[in-house]
């Protein structure tokens, strides 16, 4: 456990001080909220209704965007390969990485989402929902994203690929993401539920994943 | 303890790096590895290292721990340095200590002659700096079998005095060390093993 604990902590602690990953992830993602109201013109009620689903896609790829760190500098500096040594599974430290990642990116976004929301002349009452919703969602995000990064690691200019392969893994996230939003209280709890077991699916089955393509590439 | 492979052949690429390789190494002895350039040191080493798989033959470890596999009681130094710019060199090292199970910070900081610069972001050391830092871990985590890949590189004279010493203790305290070479260590090697480049079939 200490040894994880180390990891998260030196991930979280590079995260912080290279800005690199999470810095144009939340700058993206202002850029676009900032963007999308002129753009889509000054209608208030259209804007309205298109709010969570603007919100929802631009984390996802937000996420995506930062993706492609999760294990990339640690396979090119060597890093990865002590890892494998250590005395911990390949499959906890592919965990440890994309937790580091939800914490340090996936998770700052989802909070702050909601409340960017009131760009988008977002409702007052779904902020609530909205923001269970994505910080459940995101964890999902965070850990779909490491099998995209971990299966184009040694591929420069990965970003792409990573899109391809993770965004349809995202889609039941938007789907009972969006249906927690819809503003109808009847729904918004069963969708929640659906959420964490999305969440809880991909934290069982991701690590998996991330780590068997891990392998294969550090033969 | 014994480190042992056995008619071990290794496929890169589906082209066949090398094959029936027999070596049998025991403690305190120093097994180097020689060859041209793409003969397979490196792959030798991965392999003793756990990092992949041997398309043929076994690698085995006796009077080890019996649930780790060789590569968890394995310092593998390889061409990277496996240490974060972003960090200094105390947080690299903590961090290792942390990830691979205790060991004395200090000891390792004094070992490679980097206490000065204990508390310098790594972006900022030189190359043979690094190459240092990378070797503080084989004496910072404890552990048996040493596997290094061309450690001298980069090193200038007083440094590879330290290395020298590094795995003259390690030998004498019972370690075993692989080490792939193209230039005499300053260690009197007690197996040698050449890889000839021209794998049989």
């Amino acid at each position: 456990m200490t040894l994880l604990f180390a990891l998260l902590r030196r991930d979280l602690i590079l995260a912080a001080r290279q800005g690199g990953g999470v810095g144009t992830a939340l700058g993206f993602f202002l850029t676009v909220l900032v963007l999308l109201p002129i753009g889509i013109g000054p209608d208030q009620i259209t804007l309205q209704r298109l709010a969570p689903g603007i919100l929802w896609i631009t984390l996802l790829l937000s996420v995506l965007l930062s993706a492609d760190r999760i294990f990339q500098q640690d396979f090119e500096d060597g890093s990865l390969e002590v890892m494998a040594m250590a005395p911990a599974s390949l499959e906890l430290v592919a965990l440890t990485k994309a937790m580091a990642h939800w914490l340090s990116t996936s998770l700052p976004l989802s909070i702050a989402a909601p409340f960017l929301g009131i760009l988008l002349n977002l409702r007052s009452e779904i902020i609530w929902p909205l923001t269970l919703a994505m910080v459940l969602g995101s964890f999902a995000l965070s850990l779909l994203a490491s099998i995209g990064a971990s299966l184009t690691l040694n591929l420069r200019r990965g970003g792409l690929l990573i899109s391809i392969l993770v965004l349809p893994l995202y889609v039941p996230v938007l789907v009972f993401g969006m249906s927690a939003t819809t503003g109808n209280p009847e729904v918004i709890a069963p969708s929640l539920l659906i959420l964490a077991a999305i969440t809880l699916t991909s934290l069982v089955l991701a690590p998996i994943a991330a780590a068997a393509a891990l392998r294969a590439y550090l033969k | 303890m014994q480190l042992t492979a056995e008619n071990l052949a290794c496929e890169r690429g589906g082209r066949t790096v090398f094959s029936h390789q027999n070596f049998s190494l025991g403690s305190g002895e120093l097994l180097q590895l020689t060859g041209p350039n793409g003969s397979g040191k490196s792959s030798l080493l991965r392999l003793l290292a756990s990092l992949g798989e041997p398309s043929h033959g076994k690698i085995s470890l006796a009077g080890g721990a019996a649930d780790l596999n060789p590569g968890q009681q394995a310092h593998y130094i390889s061409h990277s340095d496996a240490s974060k710019s972003a960090l200094t060199v105390t947080e690299n090292l903590k961090f290792w200590r942390d990830f691979l199970g205790g060991g004395d910070l200090d000891g390792a900081l004094s070992a490679v002659n980097l206490a000065p610069l204990a508390d310098y972001p790594v972006a900022l050391l030189s190359a043979g700096q690094k190459r240092r830092l990378a070797l503080a871990r084989l004496a910072l985590v404890p552990r048996a079998v040493w596997l290094l890949d061309e450690p001298g590189v980069g090193l200038d004279e007083a440094s590879l005095k330290l290395l020298v010493a590094l795995m003259s203790r390690h030998l004498k305290a019972g370690g075993l060390i692989v080490a792939a070479t193209h230039v005499p260590l300053g260690v009197k090697a007690d197996k040698n093993l050449h890889l000839d480049g021209k794998a049989q079939a």
